[in-house]
């Protein structure tokens, strides 16, 4: 019985449909206090004092403490893509000596409850003196810290990749194609906001911090390291999570706080954040400026592509390091040849809240700036943008494509693809030139109605390795324990999914431990869509080392050669049928001997690269500028769907966020920095209402050369190129090519271009 | 978003709590629905020391057409006017209406009389209410008084009401079947504030409109009665060449009218919302 390919329901969900989930705010502890951070009121300033007096007198205030009185604590280290020039723009977990986004945490206050915590923290008095902020990424750099860091400009990366004679494509270029777009300000926000519950445990001296996700095994290792605890007096644990897209699970100035506050009150505390304080304190993402400039011969084949590129990271470089940047300069030239390419990304620092990866992290924002150029290419030579894409794609002969750099330290080398072919099929599904004849007709008639495409290179499974232990006991039972962590995404149905695979038991026995750094020594969490490719890689490796000796040892049991058994539904029976044994009894007679066990290890020094196409068509009402999504379709190529369903589900809930970066969600700042959409009645959702009905076409055309299960991550390409598609239809639904250079298209902006006649 | 501390009575009769409000006037906040309020207690941007429940009032729990007038209680929910209360025009115009006001689980709670007492700009309701000249009955331990809707609102989150005051009961008058009705709305999502709307409503009789409303809200600091506008409707035929009289009508509410800009919209864009929602609101009333 085959289980991998199966959309088989998910087995994670019966607490989660019967309201036994346990999310960081569900847990608590006897005897547990409360913490609340004070915010900066003001986008960059001195500070010159910080007043706790009134609020401490409070009853029922615990602690109040500034970075005066955490002074011992490090800043924030990078997780990933760090370079030593970025270090002094890290970010402490209290503000110390200046406060550089409204939102930035000066002060925490504990307390016996959560209105005591609050009204205290209204009562700190942050005495700021009010300087000049830094909003615009593009503008010429300024100082970071004036006297505490003199000299020290809000630049602190630039990022460079290359390849090709650009001079030369240039020189023979029969037409220069230049383009200016901007992303908006937007990002990941998971419906639980962020929270964690930190246990002291007198007996033991250590700490146990519930409410993890993501990475918590470097997390553990991070707070470890800033609070000074030696290994083994912290762990972390992971409980439902109800979203992360990115931002949740990252280690933020809070997580160290909320240990930091237990270790020293030696009682538990609890931080759960507020919708406001999640919208100006976690991660933002996006926002950035590129410029383009491609050199094009006749066809729309383009010989060279400049690019620079500005990216709005906000007042500190967090745990990302240069991550969204790189990403965006490595992923750029997509799925085409593009044989000479130069980019430079500007890594600005404003006086905005910090930003981090979100969802298709440099590839929502790349894919929109290339997909535009493409578009762009079309209209200036008169061609058409299928046509375009077409001659530009790279070839399947030419896979592995080795791009000639690397991004998060890897190289891009495209390992597999059958682009080309995938665009036949979208164009083949749309009946494409039949249903641009219907959209003539239609604007001849008056309507606005138009189509658009974005094609797209995904990339996943980032390693560097993970670890899976696996045991079979007395019972049947299967007990999978990764350092992997859940999101809600899917992860223990589709890891037990490729264990019952290679094991053949059923998909009930198997149960999946995640994000419990006391279980397994190692373990690298979920992001960059990895959890499927390295996972369960991993649980494929340890399943069939659990099966060989499980095989081995019924052998001798039935006195038979393991050649000549099988296994079937959670028994290994012999081939010709005359002999069976319940796995579980293989368990019971190797109990003594450490039990029926398997170890998989899976290290890849290469991220696996699936590519899809979204197309988009839209009608735009010209009174109001209202924009309504007619119809949505996603093509794309994972290698290997484990579980179709999980996919589909992934890619719908991709394009329900890429819509709404595309049309809704922006965070806008006035000029004295002071955020404007700081909650749900500026911030926009979009809702059921807003979100269309998606057409998914899961391709396994081109399997993974890298991975024994031949899969590539799914979890990104759902949004990647909605912003993509949704302005080219746009564009063609109101008939001015390279109108929308901007997002989100707010009716407000298609308002100026209607009647700005652009 | 922990709420300020706050004492919270509950009285058990309207005069009990006319009282209560005697004595704690700009202290206290009446609770009906707390659609807005809660929210903005919440958020710390309201902090009324006393916070007076009304949901026992029987006094003020009432929806009934009386005397050529719909009256609404301070305790009808949004949710009430779902299905049509009254048959007839007026009836369908609040069902349409309705629709529009956030999203089904805050219009079982809402009332109508507390989107008016609030009196945010962009309310469905309080447009409502000043174009089809609504009358509020406001209760105090001193008597009762009854306002028009023209000297109700003051501005953003201002009314006419004395903080010993309660709205106790809005009358809207019953239209006959002669007239005809519109209402257009804007808004970024479903359910979210409008960036613009119009409600209209005429009354055709042997094919010629004989008394007209027109609103328009969402911009400026509260609803807008287009009385010019709707003079002009009077006396026009409401036949097919209605049409023209439409377009010009809506350029015209175009420049009557100075919104201001926010994140969600510009001045100009907003005044050409306006334009087509009073465009499409006439259009569904009359042609």
């Amino acid at each position: 019985m085959s289980f991998v390919g199966r959309s088989l329901r998910r087995i994670e969900d019966r607490p989660l449909l019967m309201g036994q989930g346990a999310f960081a705010a569900d847990c608590n502890w006897p005897g547990q206090l409360h913490m609340r951070v004070v915010r900066s009121p003001v986008a960059f300033g001195r500070i010159l004092g910080v007043e706790t007096e009134e609020a401490t007198a409070l009853e029922g205030v615990v602690a109040i403490w500034t970075i005066a009185e955490l002074d011992d604590l490090p800043p924030i280290d990078f997780r990933q893509m760090g370079l030593e020039r970025l270090a002094p723009y890290r970010q402490f977990v209290l503000a110390r000596d200046y406060v550089r986004y409204v939102g930035e945490p000066v002060a925490v206050v504990v307390a016996v409850d959560p209105y005591i915590a609050e009204d205290a923290a209204d009562l700190v008095f942050c005495d700021i003196e009010e300087l000049e902020p830094q909003l615009d990424a593009t503008a010429e750099p300024v100082a970071f810290m004036p006297d505490v860091h003199p000299g020290l400009m809000s630049e602190p990366a630039v990022i460079r990749r290359g390849y090709g004679d650009l001079d030369a494509a240039f020189a023979c270029a029969r037409r220069v194609v230049e383009l200016e777009v901007k992303i908006g300000r937007h990002t990941g926000v998971p419906m639980e906001t962020r929270g964690g519950l930190c246990v002291y445990d007198t007996e033991k001296d250590t700490l146990r911090l519930y409410g993890a996700a993501k990475v918590p095994h470097y997390n553990r290792d991070a707070i470890s390291r800033m609070l000074g605890l030696a290994p083994g007096r912290l762990e972390l644990s992971e409980g439902h999570v109800g979203g992360g897209f990115g931002i949740r699970g990252e280690l933020y100035p809070e997580d160290v706080l909320v240990c930091a506050a237990a270790l020293r009150l030696k009682r538990p505390v609890k931080w759960i954040e507020d919708r406001r304080e999640h919208l100006l304190a976690a991660n933002h993402s996006r926002d950035q400026v590129y410029r383009l400039k491609a050199a094009v011969d006749s066809r729309g084949f383009i010989l060279g592509l400049k690019a620079d590129f500005f990216t709005d990271q906000g007042a500190y470089v967090r745990t990302h390091g240069t991550t969204v940047t790189d990403l965006s300069a490595g992923l750029l030239p997509g799925p085409y040849v593009i044989p000479a390419y130069d980019v430079a990304g500007h890594i600005r620092l404003t006086n905005k809240t910090p930003a981090g990866t979100y969802r298709a992290p440099g590839r929502y924002e790349s894919t929109f700036a290339r997909e535009r150029l493409i578009d762009a290419i079309a209209i200036e030579l008169g061609l058409s943008p299928v046509e375009v894409r077409r001659v530009n794609l790279i070839g399947e002969a030419a896979m592995p494509f080795d791009r000639g750099f690397e991004t998060l330290g890897t190289r891009v080398v495209y390992d597999s693809g059958k682009y080309a072919d995938l665009l036949e099929r979208v164009l083949a599904h749309l009946d494409y030139d039949r249903l641009q004849q219907q959209l003539t007709e239609r604007r001849s008639r008056g309507e606005l109605v138009g189509l658009g495409l974005g094609y797209f290179v995904e990339k996943s499974g980032l390693g560097p390795q993970d670890l899976v232990r696996m045991r079979l006991d007395m019972r049947g039972d299967i007990e999978i324990v990764t350092g992997v962590a859940s999101v809600g995404q899917g992860v223990e149905t589709a890891l037990a999914q490729i264990c019952a695979e290679t094991l053949q038991v059923p998909i009930e026995r198997i149960r999946v431990i995640h994000g419990q750094t006391d279980r397994i020594e190692i373990g690298f969490g979920a992001f960059a869509s990895r959890v499927t490719v390295m996972a369960g890689s991993a649980v494929k490796i340890a399943a069939e080392a659990l099966r060989a000796t499980a095989l081995e040892v019924a052998a001798r049991l039935l006195q038979t050669t393991p050649q000549a058994l099988r296994l079937s539904n959670g028994m290994i029976e012999t081939v010709n049928g005359s002999a069976s044994l319940p796995l579980g009894d293989v368990a019971a007679h190797l109990e003594e001997t450490g039990g029926l066990t398997g170890e998989g290890r899976f290290a890849s020094s290469h991220m696996t690269y699936p590519y899809g196409i979204h197309a988009a068509q839209v009608r735009v009402d010209p009174a109001t500028c209202a924009v309504t999504i007619e119809r949505y379709v996603v093509a794309y190529d994972v290698g290997r769907a484990v579980n179709p369903m999980l996919i589909e589900g992934q890619i719908v809930g991709g394009v329900a966020q890429g819509v709404g970066g595309a049309f809704l969600e922006e965070f806008v700042y006035d000029e004295n920095g002071q955020p404007l959409a700081a909650s749900f009645a500026d911030y926009l959702m979009p809702t059921c209402h807003e979100v269309p009905e998606v057409e998914v076409l899961l391709r396994e055309d081109a399997p993974s050369p890298l991975n024994p299960l031949g899969v590539k991550g799914a979890g990104e390409g759902g949004i990647n190129a909605a912003g993509a598609a949704l302005a080219g239809a746009i564009d063609a639904a109101i008939q001015k090519p390279g109108a929308v250079a901007q997002l989100p298209i707010t009716p407000g902006r298609l308002h100026a271009i209607l009647r700005g006649g652009r | 978003m922990k709420a300020a501390a706050f004492d919270y009575l509950r009285p058990a009769s309207l005069g009990e709590a006319l009282a209560l409000l005697a004595t704690h006037k700009d202290d206290c906040k009446i609770l009906a629905g707390g659609q807005s309020l809660v929210p903005a207690m919440n958020f710390r941007l309201a902090r009324p020391a006393i916070l007076i429940d009304i949901n026992d009032l029987d006094e003020l729990d009432h929806l009934r057409a009386d005397a050529g007038q719909l009256k609404i209680g301070a305790l009808t929910r949004h949710a009430a006017f779902h299905r049509p209360v009254v048959e007839g025009p007026l009836g369908t115009l609040l069902a349409k209406v309705v629709r529009h006001i956030a999203h089904y689980p805050i219009r079982q709670r809402g009332t109508f009389a507390g989107s008016l007492s609030h009196a945010d700009p962009a309310s469905e309701w309080c447009l409502v209410a000043t174009t089809l000249r609504a009358e509020m009955v406001a209760k105090s331990a001193r008597g009762e008084r009854v306002i028009a809707a023209s000297d109700f609102f003051h501005g953003t989150f201002t009314t006419a009401l004395e903080p010993d005051e309660i709205l106790a009961e809005i009358r809207l008058p019953i239209m006959t079947p002669d007239w005809r009705v519109g209402f257009y709305e804007f808004s970024r999502r479903a359910g979210d504030f409008a960036l613009g709307m119009a409600v209209a409503a005429a009354k055709v009789e042997d094919g010629t409109i004989r008394e007209a409303r027109l609103g328009v809200g969402g911009v400026g600091d509260r609803a807008i009665r287009l009385g010019a506008l709707e003079d002009q409707l009077v006396g026009t035929p409401a036949s097919s060449d209605v049409i023209d009289s439409i377009d010009r009508i809506a350029r015209e509410a175009r420049g009557m009218i100075e919104p201001s800009g926010d994140i969600h919209a510009s001045p100009e864009y907003r005044r050409d919302l306006i334009a087509a929602s009073v465009k499409r609101a006439l259009t569904e009333a009359l042609a």
